[in-house]
């Protein structure tokens, strides 16, 4: 019996995979995938702490909704890991807080 | 006839003003109760920004008010809880040139005689002050008695620590009358209060509940939008703002014309607010009101236009015609107080309002002359409905 | 209503149809049959909305229809929408987030942006509203632990990226929606350990006359049923998560039996353990743009703010019609029929008699499940006073309370203004419902005059007045 996977329900291939760096190491991801995606694929679950109690937090309602998965990406802060493509050679960095820690006075 | 458990007073409005003559009239010995149609600052206090203001006030009665309530909160600061969020921040008036300059220099003059404090602050030092600050300008005053609290948890812990007895959703449908027309309390929908004291703190509904007492109070809304930016580190340490000079030349008179105000807060949002337009109660979203404010914010701090901005709200400004609030008792209906009418500055000038209040039920001297803020005085004639650029 | 012969990114359209799920799909295609000029505006880069979500392109999946079960009816649609768009009736916008609805009558103006830009405000005579739904959270002690996802977003991820949170995936909260997506992951090659549903469905028992009229949702429940039948997943009624455990991750969950009115019985606590946790509680119908134009809103059954809609699917605001969730949360089959009669009654078209009563029927089921589903008033029994409630900032449980108890919050909005429920990110989204359920008030729509997060420089570009 061959594997159940969600690959294997909707059958086909790719057009291309490629690597984008996440917190120094590579990460695979599929062309078409979000970053929040290629992360879940890659086991990675949180990609950000809260700004109060440093808390874990990643994807959560999936559909840009919710505002949890914010990410700094290319390093632009607080995008949201389950709208923005992932591209390749990227550069996606685990949020801390605001993510404008930069901007303090 | 009144019982035991009749109050000494009830106050209409559980808004910030009612919250702080609640407290100072509870302070001076009276038993209050609080009647609100709806909850805890539900109405201009919750949508409005916190601001303690004496950097954007004239000489006159409605500086003398917030002068003493900036030692007022500064006393409540540390008698209320932290959630009070009271910051002494300071406020930073900047001029974008010479001739803005010039203008601030007189308004400040005028200000200090009256007891404000104001420092003049030279082009290269703004950045010191304020690091973000858009390059360019001619420089500024800084005015260190400006502070902020947190509204909607300054009302409630004022009404809190008042101890007073809350009728929330309650809307005062009659304000009773005794046979010598005096007052003898109010009718709710579920029951009477009554007491032979009456404050009409109602804010923006001020108008409508001196109409039940049958009397003229001429309160009217001022609508105004504030923009709430994404959670941000302290990027901005005063309330900010900029002032631009305005001749008029037809009568003669100067006045100051400011653009919005932009401040942190504890909690992590820029807020900048606010517009003014008189367009009654209309609720609708008014882009050009959030256009001007953006395009203001963004011309004074650069470094926000490239921020998200969560949400937009609006409020309305109880104002009367004279820009002056009505504080005291009404002779036209004994046992009538008003405390109503404060436009956008209910927040800073609360306390001062509670204490003249206080002083006006129990018969104490009070701490300023009340004489400009009588009720019954000729509010002079009504705006017509227009849209400013002022803050 | 006539078309409009001049350039479409200057001249207004016909209609302005924000949303392109099945509800605006269809309406848009339908009312450019009928020889309107349509704009669609929609947040997403390709069309079918939450709803049908399916992969990019480019991830090359050669069955896509085996994520839905009714994927003609998009795929039929799609179609059509793509040769009106080459013949130049509608003009779709993908990835246009709309902000703001402004105007009256008929001259509207639709704000929106972008990623990285503004859009030009699009004119239109007549704004048809389908913003769709999203899912409605009951918070619990864990559920801000990674690994717990929400139902709709396990099922979402699913969808688009082909990605699941986990190898052991307990699924639980209430409503159909829960079959459907132990379902998927299990046919995906998730482990399933459990289905928890607090509901139980008995309250089905008193509707089934409106159950049997419609026999296309009994074949999807049974398909459902089936589908996790193969897979050994049983639905656990009347049970709750009402724990998650771990520390960086959830490791396990307590799921518990309630009583009647979704209160956890006490000492009936059972740990599953699980490396994911799917939990949603049914949906709720995005009105921010509707609120803010002042379209009247109702309860529905489910206890979500629904708009009141006339039959011709007319808000209580004249030239702003809307279809689909935004009407009380019905399902794809219902905002396919909706997005049709709205489409009709915009152009001035009789709606056929056979649409009328097939989206009645429709509604008339959804009501029956959405008042099955709707959540008891015990369910803060599992609130502990620690427990996070609003996400974005942080809020507990206690802190609600006390705004609620102390302060003199007597509703959602007073318990935002005193503790900063709500103000955060989402906008309270997540934590609107379990907020209102504390305050003990009335289904408040929730107002938010910005529907999105909107750059502040975008804001101040705006053309002036």
């Amino acid at each position: 019996m061959s594997r159940r996977t969600p690959r294997a329900l909707v059958g086909g291939a790719p057009q291309e995979t490629f690597t984008f760096r996440f917190d120094g190491r590579d990460v695979t991801a599929a062309a078409g995938q979000t970053v929040a995606a290629a992360l879940w694929g890659a086991g990675v679950l949180a990609w950000r702490t809260t700004r109060h109690d440093g808390e874990p937090r990643g994807a959560f309602c999936g559909i840009g909704q919710c505002f949890d998965c914010l990410v700094t990406v290319d390093g632009a802060p607080n995008r949201r890991a389950c709208l923005v493509p992932a591209r390749p050679g990227g550069l996606v960095t685990s949020q801390e807080g605001t993510g404008h820690d930069d901007l303090a006075v | 006839m009144p019982n035991r458990h009749s109050p000494d007073v009830v106050i209409i409005g559980a808004g910030v003003v009612g919250a702080a003559c609640a407290y100072y009239a509870a302070r001076s010995g009276l038993t209050v109760a609080v009647v609100d149609r709806g909850p805890v600052a539900g109405g201009t206090t919750g949508a409005g920004e916190g601001n303690l203001l004496v950097s954007d006030k004239e000489a006159g009665p409605e500086l003398d008010l917030a002068l003493l309530s900036t030692r007022l909160w500064r006393d409540l600061s540390a008698t209320l809880p932290p959630e009070t969020e009271y910051e002494p921040k300071g406020g930073l008036v900047v001029a974008p040139d010479e001739p803005a300059l010039k203008a601030l220099r007189a308004f400040a003059e005028g200000q200090r005689a009256a007891g404000v404090t104001a420092t003049e602050v030279p082009a290269d030092r703004l950045a010191d002050l304020e690091p973000h600050l858009a390059p360019g300008l001619a420089g500024g005053f800084h005015y260190p008695q400006d502070a902020q609290v947190q509204p909607a948890q300054a009302a409630a812990r004022l009404l809190a620590a008042s101890g007073a007895a809350l009728h929330l959703g309650e809307e005062v449908t009659a304000i009773l009358r005794g046979p010598t027309g005096a007052v003898r309390g109010v009718r709710t929908g579920r029951r009477e209060l009554l007491a032979p004291a009456v404050v009409n703190a109602a804010g923006t509904w001020g108008g409508e509940i001196a109409r039940l007492a049958g009397v003229h109070l001429p309160v009217l809304p001022r609508r105004g939008f504030v923009l709430v930016t994404e959670p941000l580190p302290r990027i901005v340490r005063h309330k900010v703002y900029a002032a631009d000079y305005i001749a008029d030349v037809a009568s003669g008179s100067a006045a100051l014309q400011s653009s919005a105000v932009v401040e942190g807060t504890p909690g992590g949002p820029v807020l900048i607010g606010a517009t003014r337009e008189r367009v009654g109660f209309d609720r609708s979203l008014s882009t050009e009101a959030l256009r001007r404010l953006a395009a203001q914010a963004a011309r004074l701090f650069p470094v926000l236009a490239d921020v998200q901005v969560l949400r937009a709200y609006h409020g309305f400004r109880p104002y009367l015609p004279d820009h002056l609030p009505a504080i005291g008792p009404d002779p036209r209906v004994p046992g009538l107080h008003h405390a109503c009418g404060h436009e956008g500055a209910g927040i800073g000038l609360a306390p001062a309002t509670g204490v003249l209040l206080a002083a006006a039920l129990t018969g104490a001297e009070p701490p300023l002359d009340p004489a400009p803020f009588r009720p019954e005085r000729d509010h002079g004639p009504a705006d017509v409905p227009t849209q400013e650029q002022q803050s | 209503m006539t078309t409009s012969p001049s350039d479409p990114r200057t001249a207004p359209a016909d209609l302005a149809v924000v949303g392109a799920g099945p509800a605006g799909l269809a309406a848009a295609v339908t009312a450019a049959s009928l020889g309107l000029t349509v704009t669609l505006l929609d947040a997403g880069a390709r069309p079918g909305g939450q709803y049908y979500r399916h992969p990019d392109p480019a991830l090359g999946a050669t069955r896509p229809q085996a994520l839905h079960h009714d994927w003609a009816a998009f795929a039929d649609r799609e179609a059509e929408l793509r040769a009106h768009e080459r013949a130049g009736r509608v003009r779709y916008l993908t990835e246009h987030q709309v902000w703001s609805v402004t105007g009256s009558g008929t001259d509207w103006s639709v704000h929106s942006r972008t990623d990285d830009a503004a859009g030009e405000p699009v004119r239109a005579r007549a704004v048809l509203l389908a913003t769709g739904a999203y899912e409605r959270q009951l918070p619990f002690p864990g559920w801000t632990l990674p690994g717990v996802v929400g139902a709709g977003g396990a099922q979402a991820m699913f969808k688009s990226g082909l990605v699941l949170p986990g190898r052991r995936v307990v699924v639980a909260g209430s409503g159909p929606l829960l079959l459907a997506v132990a379902a998927s992951l299990a046919a995906a090659g998730a482990r399933v350990p459990a289905v928890v549903e607090a509901a139980g469905y008995g309250p089905y028992v008193r509707h089934t006359g409106t159950l049997l009229r419609n026999p296309a949702k009994l074949a999807e429940g049974a398909l459902y049923g089936g589908a996790l039948l193969r897979h050994q997943v049983r639905p656990l009624l009347r049970h709750a998560v009402v724990e998650a455990h771990g520390t960086d991750r959830v490791e396990a969950v307590t799921v518990a039996r309630l009583d009647r009115d979704w209160r956890p019985v006490p000492g009936t606590g059972r740990r599953v353990p699980c490396d994911a946790l799917a939990v949603g509680h049914g949906l709720v119908p995005e009105l921010s743009l509707a609120t803010a134009l002042g379209c009247a809103t109702r309860t529905a059954a489910d206890g979500t703010a629904a708009l009141v809609l006339t039959p011709g699917l007319r808000t209580s605001v004249p030239g702003v019609w809307a279809a689909g969730e935004t009407g009380g949360v019905g399902g794809a089959q219902l905002a396919l029929a909706e997005g049709e009669i709205a489409a009709r009654t915009v152009a001035g078209r009789a709606v056929p008699a056979s649409l009328a009563r097939r989206r009645d029927r429709l509604r008339a089921f959804a009501d029956a499940m959405g008042a099955a589903h709707r959540p008891g008033a015990g369910w803060t029994g599992w609130l502990r006073d620690g427990t996070a409630v609003c996400r974005c900032e942080e809020v507990p449980a206690g802190r609600v309370r006390e705004a609620v108890e102390e302060l003199g919050a007597t509703d959602a909005r007073t318990v935002k203004l005193l503790t900063r429920a709500g103000m955060g990110w989402c906008q309270g989204r997540m934590c609107g419902p379990a907020v209102a359920a504390l305050a003990g008030g009335e289904t408040v729509a929730d107002r938010r005059p910005l529907a999105c997060p909107v750059r502040l420089g975008q804001l101040a570009e705006l053309p002036a007045d």
